[in-house]
């Protein structure tokens, strides 16, 4: 079949090519215009400075090299990897932990697995409004109005009622947790999906050959899961890199710079500053380190299936 | 399916999709080009949707052309719009541009907008004498603008607004305070005596950049008077000066005394108003846009307004005001005429009444502002002695800007001191200076 399939390839002249051409030709016509040629527009503009309407002034590398020395931009590209590691750490930890509870037969799996995927189907606005108001700092008639501080009084911990989110020591890491517990629904799918593949023969074998649950863990479980672990740190880096919508609705234009990351930076640059191409540069930057982080993360991924 | 007939079958629909794509270009990118009794409007205001339409269909019945309300929301994502539509060609024939002044010349430079002196200036200026002058000031381009835009009048302002504290009478009852204070000083002493008491003395959105700056540059224009605050933002006064450093010292003395309530870097203006409106403060910083949000949030609400406190007490304070929201007309389009007189029409004292009676805003009309009750009649009041960035001949560089408001902020949470925001904002305004010189 493929034998016969490669001789008709060969006899393939010119006329047959075009034709087979134009199967694909909507596909490629729709990827060209709507992710190959804005790409390749936004690198053009972030070569000019412009407002956004009106003329452009090409100046070269300028834009990259402003951009190499704003310290500012470099501290919201920490925050966005400070973000990503509590993500990765806290958040699939987490969801690990509840895909391997209810992968086991448990009481009310499904119930929990319905749970557990609510908090990344809601919006990141509702998720921002929600949690401002557990993080709430404010008092009211000599009570705290937040939720979480008033909870803190009521267990006797009156002294660690806080502003959460306007304190530079906290605001980040608030925004991190609340990052965390809307993805780790997301992971936990995946986990609980790649969970259920595994060939329940493999833990009987490994229990007649005298293994415990925590060696069966170790020796098949996570061997197994690997692929899957590495889609879940692929997509948790790529999507907390990203995140801004919820720092967006949780501290609004931002404490300071505390809470800045690449993507409010980019905005802000073309909504406050005015200063799309420079805006551009920021995100023909963001995109590679994205795209950097990926291609390193796939091929660490192929070299640990291949051993 | 034999092959062949795939193949013709692909190829029918490849032509079908270029075909409809090039249709939907043509329909969707190019400029109507022939007039029609139709007119397009894109808005932001998510609160008077109802009433245009109200309008709308009144002016349809009493001329026959029919106006179209596009609302677009929130404003961010407005802006984002237009500046797109402006790119592809396809701007409605009445719009809005809520940017800076800076990006409406780039708008009227381009030829996207029309110059409505013409227009303003007929009967000899009655439609002109008709509006607030500082409204119209927002929309007027001076002889000799530093944007290089020709002198004249681009945009109808349809309301007004003013930047004024408004304060709780009840709370400031509730801690021995007969008066709103009018000086600084008075402020600070009504802090302490509020914070005795256990009530957040002073809360607004400066979680808004643009609400830091306003606060900010009334003070500044008070220390210093506008003179000098124009001079700085031409780059002839450092902002290490001695007044501008009382500017930020400002910020430090009221978060020592306890001003302001927690968190009030963060908070979104419609928080704090939700914050004013239910007790929790009991002074805030808002615009003539208030009274409609307070009358909806709590309708029992007792409060005044006043202008902010001075500094400078031998020197009247001045705040922003001026047209809150205005729209402009597209100059590519075939109904610029009707729109021009829809414009007019909505601007006249009857329509401008019904609005500002339905939604509690002030008027752009000077003959029906005089009709308004209660505390928007306050914020009437100093409308004619505010200011506004869209009103200077020159602004700061947005870049500038931005380190300046963040640095207040740092101020108010105690990270910077004045000193070294001053430096900070001097070192920005430095390398805007010499970009711009390259």
């Amino acid at each position: 079949m493929f034998f016969k399939l490669d001789i008709r390839h060969a006899q393939a002249g010119p006329l047959d090519l075009f034709k087979n051409f134009l199967f694909v030709l909507p596909a490629v016509a729709i990827f060209a215009v709507f992710y190959i040629y804005p790409f390749f527009e936004l690198f053009h503009l972030s070569l000019h400075e412009w407002q956004g309407i009106g003329p452009r002034t090409f100046v070269g590398l300028r834009n990259f090299q402003e951009l190499a020395v704003d310290r500012v931009w470099w501290s919201a590209v920490g925050h966005a990897g400070y973000i990503t590691l509590i993500a990765l750490t806290f958040q699939n930890a987490l969801a690990f932990g509840l895909a391997l509870a209810c992968d086991r037969a448990i009481r009310m799996k499904r119930f929990y697995t319905l749970v557990f995927f609510i908090p990344p189907v809601l919006s990141e606005v509702i998720v921002g409004i929600l949690w401002n108001w557990i993080l709430n700092g404010g008092m009211q008639d000599g009570r705290p109005v937040g939720l979480l501080n008033h909870f803190l009084v009521q267990i006797g911990l009156p002294n660690m009622v806080h502003h959460w989110l306007s304190d530079p020591g906290t605001a980040l890491t608030c925004v991190a947790v609340v990052h965390a517990w809307k993805g780790f629904g997301w992971g936990f799918v995946l986990f609980l999906a790649g969970l259920q593949t595994i060939d329940r023969q493999l833990y009987e074998v490994a229990k007649v050959d005298g293994a415990g649950s925590w060696r069966s863990f170790w020796n098949v479980t996570l061997p197994m899961m690997v692929p899957v672990i590495m889609l879940v740190v692929i997509l948790t880096i790529l999507g907390s890199m990203q995140v801004f919508v919820l720092i967006l609705s949780l501290i609004n234009q931002g404490l300071v710079y505390h809470t800045e990351v690449p993507v409010t930076r980019i905005l802000s640059s073309m909504t406050v500053t005015n200063q799309f191409g420079y805006a551009c540069a920021q995100a023909v930057v963001f995109g590679a380190i994205l795209v950097s982080v990926s291609f390193a993360l796939r091929a660490l991924s192929n070299r640990m299936r291949q051993a | 399916m034999p092959f062949l007939q795939v193949q013709i079958l692909m190829k029918r629909s490849c032509a079908w999709l270029c075909a409809v794509a090039l249709a939907l270009s043509a329909a969707g990118c190019a400029q109507p080009s022939r007039p029609s009794d139709e007119i397009e409007v894109w808005h932001w205001m998510t609160d008077r949707q109802d009433a245009l339409e109200t309008l709308a269909r009144k002016y349809a019945e009493t001329t026959g052309i029919r106006v179209r309300f596009s609302l677009f929301a929130p404003s961010d994502a407005y802006t984002q719009k237009i500046m797109a539509a402006a790119q592809a060609g396809v701007l409605p024939d009445v719009f809005g541009i809520l940017d800076e002044k800076v990006i409406a010349a780039s708008f009227i430079k381009a030829g996207l907008v029309a110059d409505l002196t013409g227009a303003f200036r007929a009967d000899q200026g009655a439609w002109e004498r008709a509006l607030s002058p500082k409204a119209l000031d927002v929309n007027r381009f001076a002889e000799g603008n530093s944007d290089g835009v020709k002198p004249g009048i681009y945009g109808v302002p349809l309301d007004i607004g003013s930047m004024q504290m408004v304060y709780n009478r009840a709370l400031l009852r509730k801690a021995g305070i007969r008066q709103p204070p009018a000086a600084f000083h008075d402020w600070l002493r009504a802090i302490a005596a509020l914070r005795r008491v256990g009530i957040a003395p002073f809360v607004t959105g400066f979680g808004e950049l643009w609400i830091v700056d306003c606060f900010a540059t009334s003070y500044a224009i008070n220390i210093m008077g506008e003179q000098k605050v124009l001079d700085t933002f031409r780059g002839l006064v450092p902002y290490t000066d001695p007044d501008w450093i009382r500017v930020f010292t400002l910020f430090k003395t009221l978060r020592e005394k306890g001003a302001f309530i927690d968190g009030v870097v963060i908070k979104g203006n419609k928080v704090a108003e939700q914050d004013f409106a239910l007790g929790r403060a009991a002074f805030a910083f808002n615009g003539a846009w208030s009274v409609n949000v307070y009358r909806q949030m709590s309708p029992e609400l007792d409060y005044g307004v006043v202008p902010l406190p001075a500094f400078n007490t031998a020197v009247p304070m001045v705040s922003w005001g001026g047209a809150e929201s205005s729209l402009v007309v597209n100059a590519l389009s075939p109904n610029r005429d009707k729109a021009v007189e829809f414009l007019r029409w909505l601007t006249e004292k009857e329509q401008q009444a019904y609005l500002s009676a339905e939604l509690h805003i002030l008027p752009v009309n000077r003959a029906a502002m005089a009709d308004v009750p209660g505390a928007l009649a306050e914020f009437a009041r100093s409308v004619e002695t505010s200011t506004h960035p869209k009103i200077w001949p020159v602004n700061e560089d947005p870049v500038v800007g931005e380190v300046f408001q963040k640095g207040i902020q740092a101020i108010i949470i105690g990270e910077r001191t004045p000193q070294a925001v001053a430096r900070d904002v001097q070192a920005a305004k430095a390398r805007q200076m010499e970009r711009t010189k390259r």
